[in-house]
């Protein structure tokens, strides 16, 4: 079990948090322009990646608030932790 | 003979406090100090169980938490009974009561020692090849087999004890206190570090412990008493917590471990009420220093299972520690020096040893010497060949080895003894160290895998890290731990060691015999019979990866997990595959190290607390009144009020009729309710609801629906503007959490901008909801202030109001399709205004109803449950709710996907009512719904989601899914049952009152 370090409580344990998926996909602003294969892009398609992964998560037990992980799948190191809207680390 | 196998000299069993315990029903004594192993065998008890599979008497092997054969079932037919106990790690105590396993009719004559003579024809995989034709006989041959398999018997009731579960931050985790663990516990602990040193023993020390030799000397000073000096300071140390009994389980990433403290295991019963009996430790550690030393390794020669035959180190222990011999005329086995320590512990107390086996051609070392001058013949270059005696080894034959190890050369010499000690050098306990995601590589020189990669913030020390000599030990413990905690340590300035022990051994994995491998059983895993014949057949039958093999012959999958002959099965893999040792890795180590009881993983959480119940202000008023429950999610929901022996249907029936006859009254308390206030909060319902919001009125309600992004109904409920920029939203009772989730999901991370609060706020209202012909009656005698005409409270609106001048929010709104109120009060009036009600609607016949009435009622109307009429397949078109989905808005949560190519399919399925030929006939929820029964296979068209006998209708009504269902009103179609086929017609979905008649008239 990870320790997480919350953007807004700190170092917790994994427990209180929930994962969201991959991250920096953003909600189409015009969804009804979209043909039905971009509209799938948006809501199917998900990297599933062995190594360095951008990640949702949120403080569902905590602050409630989501947030973005920098995680690497194939030993769960955590490389960076974010707020939402902020820009990702580069590598 | 009992008598002199027990010496009087160790200061670890305590002779003033004798104990009393029964095994296989006898009386035995032992010590304080005593383990149940210990104490047997000095009774001179070494036949304690019989093997898994050929039924094979099977004695104590080991002195620790390695045992492979000594697992007894302790306290049988007790609730406190636990099957597959390590007798070398049970601490006697007064009244216990321990017994063999996998024995019938006992330990001495066991019906299934059979399967020993059937064994030519039980070989690996016998039940594999054996069981698998003709398949359909599986379920007979599964339960003889069954019968005959397993080890001990599960408790039948509930366990009396209490575990609990504890969290532990921590600087330094040390695991292990043997030399090395003691050493790096007081350098972390005095250099600052917070640290906690665990031990799975009842005594610190480890193996040093009671090694009392004068040929292993620690600054001048015998092992023991300088260790014992150590011990002693750091038991003083304030930085340092210290944990015996305390068996670390699991090392996961992170430095986050599992341990599980013993408590009171070792207590007498009696002393046992009410203290937690085991802890599991959470433990987070800074750093951790792994120090869990070594296991020895037995010697793989044809039969070298018997009673009698242990670990040269466990004869050790026996004596050294608690004074017991395990013989009286002992031989040691051995490839390496470390049997001559145990030959000398038994020369000093003038134990016999008849002659000692060696291996190896050339011993130079002080302490062989030292074992030669008192006259004890060492075979040197020999190795056991078999060994006799059924029940208690009796006589060994010898042979002498070829040069290569390969063969056995010359005559076969015979020697008796009663005890047989082996001991095939050390194996490093990396399992921790692997568990955490460590990598290991293979030592050549002494078949050794050891430690290389860390995973993280760790390090392991002493005889675990593949360092034996007490030199080395000590020598690379301390500057390993300088390195690791970046200390510069002074408190180990000069230590000065003397060992008389050299290092040499030849290690060969399966001893050559006289006998062709065929007829000999060298077994390699003890618990599970698995021998070095069966691992060969695996690798003749194809089987090359070394997990395979194991599943295949079961080597290291019985409770103790291989701890004993993983390491010769990978051995022998190699030699015979001819590859490399290490090229095929090792199987992998999981967790736990040693079995946890369940008690101690779920800890607190049982009985009520398993899962928690959440239980409406109202409660108390609904038990009180002899409702049946209903679990919805964690909420206990009253399911209906059984009357004077009422069936649940009769209840149903009756609580129905009242509520359309007169008035019913139903606790909604547990509806999800959110709170939602912002100057934005209009446009944010009406991106999450698929209908529109801005032009809500304030003191009005909407019914809203809300889909996922893939276009699926997700949540229904009403939502209330209570102010221009506040509104109250309700959910479904068991979508409360994940909606609030949802909604704080896209507020968070796609909606920064809008300007919505939103709080949870189900538990801070109770919601009453009164109903039917007569709710205006008794809502208007309940709170008389309230102007309940229908112009001025007209359906889907909200008035605050106040009762006995407590403030409440009323809303006039229905899911029953009758003239209703609900009343939302702060939680702790909520009892109270149900009473109210209750006491108002006397003269009415008010009827309480429970969620099976309320889900009749509003089947009767065609309302949906989310989740029963639903299914996450289910978009609002497929339920006919087109009329909620605006097509004028330009966006909500899952609008696109509503006309993706699939969503548009006509054959999609959708909901429909459904009627019975037979109106008495009540369909079967879940039951098929198809067109043709003749065609082969049957073409299922969709299923039936709702059913109900509807009092108000006087007959049978349902919902179901069928497939373009929307297009087949008035078609016929089958239910097929077991034992006829059902007639239906497709009906619309609203069976009463489709005009709302109900709802608007005048009372």
């Amino acid at each position: 079990m990870f320790l997480i370090n919350c953007p807004f409580c700190g170092e917790r344990e994994q427990s209180e948090f929930k994962a969201g998926g991959e991250a920096h996909i953003v909600r189409p602003k015009q969804p009804t322009e979209l043909s039905d294969d971009e509209w799938a892009e948006y809501l199917f398609m998900r990297k599933n990646i062995k190594g360095v992964q951008f990640e949702r998560w949120n403080h569902v037990h905590g602050c409630r608030k989501w947030f973005n992980m920098v995680r690497d799948t194939s030993n769960d190191q955590i490389k960076a932790v974010y707020k939402m809207g902020e820009k990702p680390p580069v590598e | 003979m009992s008598n002199n196998l027990r010496f009087k000299t160790s200061k670890f069993i305590d002779e003033t406090y004798r104990i009393s315990f029964k095994f296989n029903n006898k009386t035995y004594f032992g010590f304080k100090g005593d383990t149940l192993a210990s104490a047997l065998l000095a009774n001179g008890i070494h036949l304690v169980g019989r093997s898994f599979k050929y039924h094979r008497p099977r004695g104590i092997m080991t002195s620790g938490s390695e045992e492979p054969n000594a697992i007894i079932q302790l306290h049988d037919n007790s609730s406190r009974t636990e099957p597959n106990v390590r007798a070398t790690e049970v601490e006697i105590y007064e009244g216990l009561v321990a017994s063999s396993q996998n024995c019938w009719p006992s330990v001495n004559f066991d019906v299934g020692g059979i399967n020993n003579l059937l064994s030519p024809i039980l070989p690996a995989g016998f039940y594999y090849k054996t069981f698998m034709w003709p398949a359909s006989f599986w379920e007979k041959y599964e339960y003889f087999i069954r019968k005959s398999a397993g080890l001990g018997k599960s408790p039948k009731v509930a366990d009396p004890d209490i575990y609990e579960h504890k969290y532990i931050h921590c600087d330094v985790l040390v695991i292990g206190a043997g030399i090395s663990g003691i050493i790096a516990s007081k350098m972390a602990a005095k250099n600052g570090f917070k640290t906690l040193l665990v031990d799975e023993k009842s005594y610190l020390g480890g193996s040093s412990i009671y090694d009392n030799s004068e040929f292993s000397k620690i600054n001048n000073q015998i092992t023991s008493s300088w260790l014992e000096k150590e011990i002693n300071e750091i038991s003083k140390l304030e930085n340092l917590e210290i944990k015996i009994r305390t068996s670390v389980a699991a090392f996961h990433g992170y430095n986050f471990l599992l341990a599980r403290e013993n408590l009171t295991d070792h207590l007498p019963i009696n002393q046992r009420e009410n203290k937690v009996r085991q802890r599991l430790l959470k433990i987070r550690a800074k750093k951790v220093i792994t120090a869990t030393g070594s296991i020895e390794r037995p010697l793989i020669f044809d039969n070298n299972d018997r009673p009698g035959i242990l670990l040269s180190s466990a004869i050790k222990k026996y004596i050294d520690l608690y004074g017991v011999a395990c013989g009286e005329n002992n031989i040691l086995f051995t490839n390496n020096d470390t049997a001559y320590e145990t030959a000398m512990s038994l020369i000093q107390r003038g134990i016999k040893i008849n002659a000692i086996i060696d291996n190896r051609e050339q011993i130079d070392s002080k302490i062989s010497y030292e074992v030669e001058k008192n006259n004890i013949e060492i075979y040197k270059g020999y190795t056991v060949v078999d060994t006799y005696g059924y029940k208690r080894i009796n006589k060994i034959s010898i042979m002498k080895l070829s040069k290569d190890g390969q063969t056995v050369i010359g005559d076969k010499t015979k020697l008796n003894c009663d005890c047989l000690g082996v001991s095939g050098g050390w194996t490093p306990a990396v399992h921790l160290f692997t568990q955490s995601g460590g990598k290991l590589k293979f030592r050549e020189e002494d078949q050794i895998f050891i430690p290389n990669v860390y995973p993280s913030d760790q390090i392991s020390i002493g005889s675990c890290n593949g360092d034996f000599g007490l030199e080395e030990i000590i020598k690379n413990t301390l500057s390993s731990i300088k390195k690791f905690l970046d200390i510069d340590n002074s408190e180990y300035k000069t230590v000065e060691t003397i060992s008389g022990l050299n290092q040499s051994k030849r290690n060969i994995w399966l001893l050559p015999s006289d006998k062709s491998i065929g007829k000999t059983k060298s077994f390699v895993d003890y618990q599970n019979d698995a021998t070095a014949k069966d691992i060969k057949l695996a690798l003749r039958e194809g089987f090359r990866s070394i997990e395979h093999v194991k599943r295949y012959t079961t080597t290291g999958m019985g409770t103790d997990q291989g701890k004993l002959g993983n390491m010769h099965a990978l051995g022998i893999i190699s030699e015979t595959a001819g590859t490399k040792m290490g090229e095929h890795g090792t199987t992998t180590f999981r967790p736990p190290y040693t079995p946890l009881t369940f008690g101690t993983i779920v800890g607190r959480n049982v009985g009520e607390f398993f899962d928690i119940f959440r239980r409406t202000p109202i409660h108390d008023w609904h038990v009180a009144n002899h409702a049946e429950f209903e679990n919805v999610g964690q909420w206990k929901r009253a399911w209906y009020y059984p009357k004077d022996n009422e069936n649940m249907h009769q209840a149903v029936q009756r609580e129905s009729k009242a509520a359309r006859d007169s008035a019913g009254i139903l606790d909604a308390s547990t509806l999800g309710k959110i709170d939602i206030q912002g100057t934005d909060a209009s446009e944010f319902l009406n991106r999450v609801y698929t209908n529109a919001w801005s032009k809500l009125a304030v003191g009005k309600c909407r019914y809203g629906l809300m889909l996922n992004e893939d276009g699926m109904v997700y949540d229904d409920g009403v939502t209330t503007r209570l102010g221009e920029n506040h509104y109250i939203m309700t959910t479904t009772t068991g979508g409360a959490a994940n909606v609030l989730g949802k909604l704080e999901d896209y507020l968070q991370t796609e909606w920064p901008e809008l300007d919505v609060y939103l709080s949870s706020v189900t538990d801070h209202y109770a919601t009453i909801s009164v109903c039917g012909p007569n709710s205006k009656k008794i809502v208007s005698k309940v709170i008389p202030d309230l102007d309940l005409s229908d112009e001025k409270f007209p359906h889907m609106s909200f008035k605050n109001a106040k009762i006995d001048n407590i403030k409440c929010r009323v809303m006039r709104i229905s899911f029953t399709g009758e003239h209703s109120y609900e009343i939302n009060i702060q939680a702790n009036y909520g009892k109270s205004v149900w009473e109210k009600c209750m006491e108002a609607g006397k003269d009415f016949n008010i009827t309480p109803y429970g969620t099976e009435t309320m889900h009749l009622l509003r089947a009767e109307k065609g309302f949906i449950i989310v989740g029963q009429d639903t299914d996450a397949t289910m978009t609002p078109i497929d339920l006919q709710m087109d009329w909620i989905v605006s097509k004028k808005k330009y966006d909500f949560i899952g609008k696109r996907s509503l006309y993706r190519s699939d969503t548009i399919r006509e054959d999609r399925k959708q909901l429909v009512g459904l009627l019975t030929e037979n109106p008495e006939e009540v369909l079967e929820e879940g039951a098929q719904i198809v067109a043709d029964i003749k065609k082969s296979p049957i073409e299922m068209l969709g299923h039936v989601t709702s059913s109900y006998y509807s009092p108000n209708l006087k007959k049978s009504i349902a919902l179901g899914v069928v497939k373009g269902g929307k297009n087949m009103l008035g078609q016929k179609l089958i239910i097929p049952m077991e034992n006829k086929n059902i007639n239906v017609t497709v009906a619309d979905p609203v069976f009463l009152d489709k005009e709302g008649e109900r709802l608007n008239a005048k009372l």
